[in-house]
């Protein structure tokens, strides 16, 4: 045990977050800048048949104007799609679209002006003759015939199917079940809603002929590759800078590869200033990435005795108007490999239809598939719980996958890592008091108030993910990690990593990991990331992976440095190198046996700079590079116990307890781990009764601001009782797990199925999300109890 | 968000506001209405006249049983107001409820009456109370100012000086009840009542009703109802079901009309409780 892992150690980031000194893309002035403002369509569907940039260009302090051909004469590629299935069809999709408008949001032209103000005063005076067409929308619906196509090369708007599991097993399971439980979930459109909108910027520098990239990505690396390889040819790798600097939130909606970071530097080098655009909140609805989105047709086996035997999904996902970069991951390898949940289940199969409609894609967030799964899992589990007279614990407990049977290869690809699930339950059980939640349920009822419980348990994939795996999944990159550790002259240390932070804390935690692994303190670390150039190469945080696989990366490059500093220790002390003892409790390396025959880490650090006694063949210097390419995935999960009252008046839910345990493996920082956990959870509360991208049927987005889009707050909330088991991963040497997405992941089904429960004298099995007081109060009102 | 180009006048005076205002000019008080309209362009003015500087129509006070409140007075130091909790607390819950803090330290009391959003909450309450919006050509009985969606009494150019609202004697209490859309945190719906006892018995009321219809109304129907009734659940519950007899409901995502319509009558009852259980 170091002297920090474990530990609250306060986030270094804050100060300057909550002191408004945060550095973000918004914030970024450069001499002689220029500003770039993008039209976009206010059509879901429509053909341009011209458009008239004259009166644009023609206005003082407008630079330059560009359109869709402009970018494709000018060398720009289309956007990547670099998560593909066998045989999806993927559609062409430009950075500004040159023919025809797909989704209300769709980005037309671009204007580059003076400043924002007159950026924005020329987009009124750009002239498009639009051609309205008819718009699809609705995941399922848009395959009907008839349907106006989003791409005319595209069949029945279906991109691609997919499917995963043991079909015959799963039938047999349903030939022999004694019940089988049926439900139909439409999993809603999200919208991700990160604190800090897009932006990006872009500096050319034609003297070197060198381009930087500013952008608020999630991964940068993948950014810059995407880039150069794909969409700005002209600017090879090597002279393409990438940087994401502070960055507010991401949720997986900054995952993904723009159309502005392609236009911005390609318009900085054609107007030969740098230039910057910052995404207006209403922009931030209709073009960053939006979240699930499934039509779900679920149904589970189960035996008279309670237990599951099988489970068969169709599901159909709306993608949006175009392929987002790994858009067709998220409804299909990410989800349908999740569908055993924490249970032991014989017969699964799930089966996807990725679809297009005239919408703002869909790609990852939060959680990213994982809710779909856990969602549709803990419903049907609940539903067959009480169809079976069973307490939903109970039920759970007999079909959970017990301890001593890890690892355990699930139906549906993935082998478990390690888990308690019984241990956690039991403690969610115990900190609930749930007895006496339940008997004050009863008395609650018998005084005429709607109370209702909820159970969920679910576990997820997270640390994402062992190279070959994702490559023969349909990745196009390895999902490793880079990390690199300075030690500077005085023993000060810079580590490098290409995990990116955008709420997460690694200037933190990665500190706390390499202050340990190296015996130094906490203080004497920066952590750099989000830069190109600073950081050699890195994958990006999403999928959880962070700690699992970049710090394990930099883990890696820690014990490098060790190996050095031993063996110079053991030369300069005149020892054998066996005999020489880091002690990385104190920050020392001596001989054993004899303690005050030692180095400290600064006196070895100058040393290796000196260069003036190193042993035999070794090189001056103390930085170390390495990379970590995980084993396997991670697999962490969670149990949630909650308590709601439905106001039997106006239909309107309130939380009154939420219990949750989380086993994430080993813990790095409980503080910040505890942040994770809190977070998703109320993103997932958010989805249970609040969110909700609507699209009316001519493809408007009816719910285009925060107006009409309700976010959940601190006020919707009690105060959330959090706790851990902890059950090492045994995939790394950390022991850790993912812990971004597991909150979301449990808390949606969680919430879902107390409000079902406590309606249970409305003849009501399922309801869809979100549970708007006025759709509860319809059941109440029409089911009459 | 970049709003549409504009001149910026700040007047020191009342009358230096009359006459930069009226034609393309827009006044400008706290600016948590008007400014998010500029931002989204929905609402492009050629000049801001910024009234926010003039002392005359700053603070609150008590004449007799009237309290004036001053137009620039925010919504959070009516909120926290001695003199309004004092003389009429229904109407301090009422300005308590709006938006959250950033809101009600920069929003007015003026700008609220004068935007007239539909779903804003002061009308309401101020119909209950029988408030009186006085301008600089007159004054207005607050029922007679809320006219339609986004529109009142106000001339052009004619700015709102003060609301006045008597103060809740002996015997009388009110009380504001307002169901939040979960997005915006406007009203969805949001009653006001004043009732006014005798013995056991309901001697008069009024009912405010705002966020339902376009613009804010009396509910006279269910006024009728309670009036000379013995304030019981029942007698509560029949005139709370008038209450949406008043107006015509919207119907928007937030709510149906038909749930518009019940929820009014459940915003009612708890008005009306709380308002009797005061008096
Ligand atoms: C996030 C948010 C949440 C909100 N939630 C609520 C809520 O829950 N309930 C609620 O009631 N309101 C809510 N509001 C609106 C808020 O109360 C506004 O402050 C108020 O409606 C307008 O007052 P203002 O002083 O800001 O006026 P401004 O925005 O400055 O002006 C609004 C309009 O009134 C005119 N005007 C202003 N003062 C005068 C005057 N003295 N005479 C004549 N015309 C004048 C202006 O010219 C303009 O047309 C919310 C606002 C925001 C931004």
């Amino acid at each position: 045990m170091g002297n920090y892992i474990g530990k609250n150690e306060k986030r270094v980031e804050d100060p300057r977050f909550i002191q408004g000194k945060g550095r973000y893309v918004a914030n970024l002035s450069l001499p002689d800048m220029a500003y770039v403002a993008i039209l976009r369509s206010p059509h879901a569907h429509a053909k341009i048949n011209s458009i008239n940039t004259d009166a644009a260009k023609a206005m003082d302090g407008v630079i330059d104007v560009f359109v869709g051909q402009d970018l494709i004469d000018g060398g720009v590629g289309q956007m990547p799609v670099i998560w593909q299935l066998p045989e999806n069809k993927v559609p062409v999709r430009w950075p500004l679209t040159p023919d025809k408008v797909r989704h209300v949001g769709d980005s037309v032209a671009a204007v580059v002006a003076e400043d924002a103000y007159i950026a924005r005063d020329a987009l009124d005076l750009i002239k498009v003759d639009y051609e309205i067409l008819p718009a699809t929308t609705g995941a399922e619906a848009t395959t009907g015939d008839g349907k106006p196509l989003v791409h005319d090369e595209i069949e029945n708007n279906i991109s691609y199917t997919w499917g995963l599991g043991d079909k015959d097993a799963c039938d047999k399971a349903f030939e022999e079940a004694d019940h089988v439980i049926e439900v139909d979930i439409e999993n809603q459109r999200l919208i991700p809603n990160a604190m800090e909108p897009r932006a990006c910027a872009a500096q050319w520098t034609a003297s070197t002929e060198e381009m930087t990239v500013w952008t608020t990505s999630q991964n940068p690396h993948i950014i810059r590759f995407g880039l150069s390889a794909v969409t700005l040819p002209e600017i090879p790798e090597h002279k393409l800078r990438v940087i994401s600097p502070d960055v507010g939130g991401g949720f997986g909606s900054k995952i993904f590869h723009y159309p502005e970071e392609i236009i911005l530097p390609w318009v900085a080098k054609r107007v030969n200033r740098p230039v910057k655009w910052v995404a207006t909140r209403s922009e931030s609805f209709m073009t960053d990435s939006q979240g699930r989105d499934h039509v779900q047709h679920c149904k589970m086996a189960v035996t008279k005795d309670g237990t599951i035997t099988g489970l068969h999904v169709e599901l159909y996902a709306d993608m949006g108007a175009y392929l987002s970069s790994i858009a067709p991951l998220i409804p299909t390898v990410i989800c349908i490999t999740l569908f055993s949940g924490l249970y032991k289940i014989p017969g699964i199969w799930g089966h996807t239809t990725g679809t297009l409609t005239n919408t703002v894609p869909v790609d990852a967030y939060r959680g990213a598939g994982r809710p779909e799964a856990s969602f549709l899992l803990e419903r049907l589990v609940d539903m067959a719980a009480k169809e079976l007279g069973m307490d939903p614990i109970e039920f759970r407990r007999k079909n959970f996958i017990p301890k001593d049977e890890f690892p355990y290869q699930t139906p549906v690809a993935f082998l478990y890592d390690s888990g308690d699930y019984h241990a956690m339950m039991d403690k969610a059980e115990e900190n609930a008091g749930y007895a006496e939640m339940r008997k004050n349920q009863e008395d609650a009822r018998k005084e005429g108030r709607l109370v209702g419980i909820g159970v969920c348990g679910a576990v997820e994939a997270s640390g994402y993910g062992p190279a070959a795996t994702v490559g023969a999944l349909g990745f196009y990159g390895g999902m490793w990690e880079h990390g690199a550790i300075r030690v500077h002259p005085t023993g000060r240390v810079t580590a490098f990593t290409g995990s990116h932070s955008h709420g997460q804390g690694h200037e933190t935690t990665f500190a706390q990991i390499i202050a340990d692994k190296l015996g130094i303190d906490v203080a004497d670390v920066d952590v750099v990331h989000g830069d190109t150039d600073l950081v050699t190469q890195g994958m990006g945080t999403y999928g959880s992976r962070s700690a699992a696989v970049g710090g394990e990366a930099l883990v890696n490059a820690a014990t490098e440095i060790r190996n050095k500093l031993v063996e110079l220790a053991a030369h300069l002390l005149e020892a054998s190198v066996d005999d020489i003892v880091y002690d990385d409790e104190n920050g020392k390396v001596y001989v054993k046996g004899v303690e005050d025959k030692a180095k400290t880490f600064g006196e070895l650090a100058f040393a290796a700079y000196s260069g003036h006694s190193l042993p035999e063949g070794m090189d001056p210097g103390l930085e170390e590079a390495a990379y970590y390419n995980p084993g396997n995935f991670t697999f962490p999960c969670s149990a949630h116990i909650v308590q709601v009252e439905v106001d039997k008046d106006t239909g309107e839910t309130t939380i009154q307890r939420y219990v949750a345990i989380e086993d994430c493996g080993n813990v790095i920082n409980p503080m910040i781990v505890e942040g994770q956990i809190l977070g998703g959870i109320v993103q997932g509360i958010g989805q249970a009764l609040f969110e909700h991208g609507i699209y009316d049927e001519s493809g408007q987005l009816v719910t285009g601001s925060m107006l009409d889009y309700t976010m959940p707050r601190a006020d919707n909330l009690p105060m959330i009782e959090s706790d851990r088991t902890e059950t090492p991963s045994p995939s790394n040497s950390l022991g850790v797990k993912g812990v971004g997405e597991m909150g979301t992941i449990s808390s949606t089904p969680a919430v879902v199925n107390a409000v079902v429960d406590a309606l249970t004298d409305y003849d009501v099995t399922h309801i869809d999300m979100p549970l708007t007081s006025e759709k509860i109060w319809n059941i109440i009102n029409s089911n009459g109890g | 968000m970049q709003p549409s180009k504009f001149e910026y006048r700040k007047a020191s005076t009342l009358d230096e506001a009359v006459s930069l205002g009226g034609g393309e000019a827009d006044y400008l008080a706290g600016g948590h209405s008007l400014i998010p309209a500029m931002k989204l362009r929905l609402s492009e003015p050629s000049t801001l006249v910024d009234i926010s500087g003039i002392g005359d129509l700053k603070g609150i006070s008590r004449d007799g049983d009237t309290i004036k409140i001053g137009a620039l007075t925010t919504h959070s130091e009516v909120a926290s107001s001695g003199v309004v909790n004092d003389g009429c607390a229904a109407l301090a819950d009422a300005a308590g409820m709006i938006g959250d803090p950033q809101v009600r330290n920069r929003g007015t009391i003026g700008g609220n009456v004068a935007h007239a959003d539909p779903a804003s909450d002061y009308p309401g309450i101020l119909v209950a109370l029988g408030a009186t919006i006085v301008t600089t050509g007159r004054s207005t009985a607050a029922e007679d100012f809320f006219t339609g969606l986004f529109e009142t009494a106000l001339g052009e150019g004619e700015i709102v000086t003060e609301v006045q609202v008597p103060a809740t004697g002996d015997g009388t209490g009110a009380a504001y009840s307002k169901f939040f859309n979960p997005a915006s945190r406007y009203a969805v719906v949001g009653v006001g009542a004043v009732v006014t006892k005798s013995g056991g018995t309901c001697e008069s009321c009024r009912i405010g009703v705002t966020g339902a219809s376009d613009h804010a109304y009396r509910a006279t129907a269910a006024e009728e109802a309670l009036s000379g009734s013995d304030l019981g659940d029942e007698a509560i519950a029949a005139a709370a079901a008038k209450v949406a007899d008043g107006g015509e409901m919207m119907s928007d995502l937030s709510a149906s009309a038909q749930y518009r319509a019940h929820l009014c009558s459940v915003m009612a009852s708890r008005a009306i409780s709380e308002a009797a259980s005061r008096a």
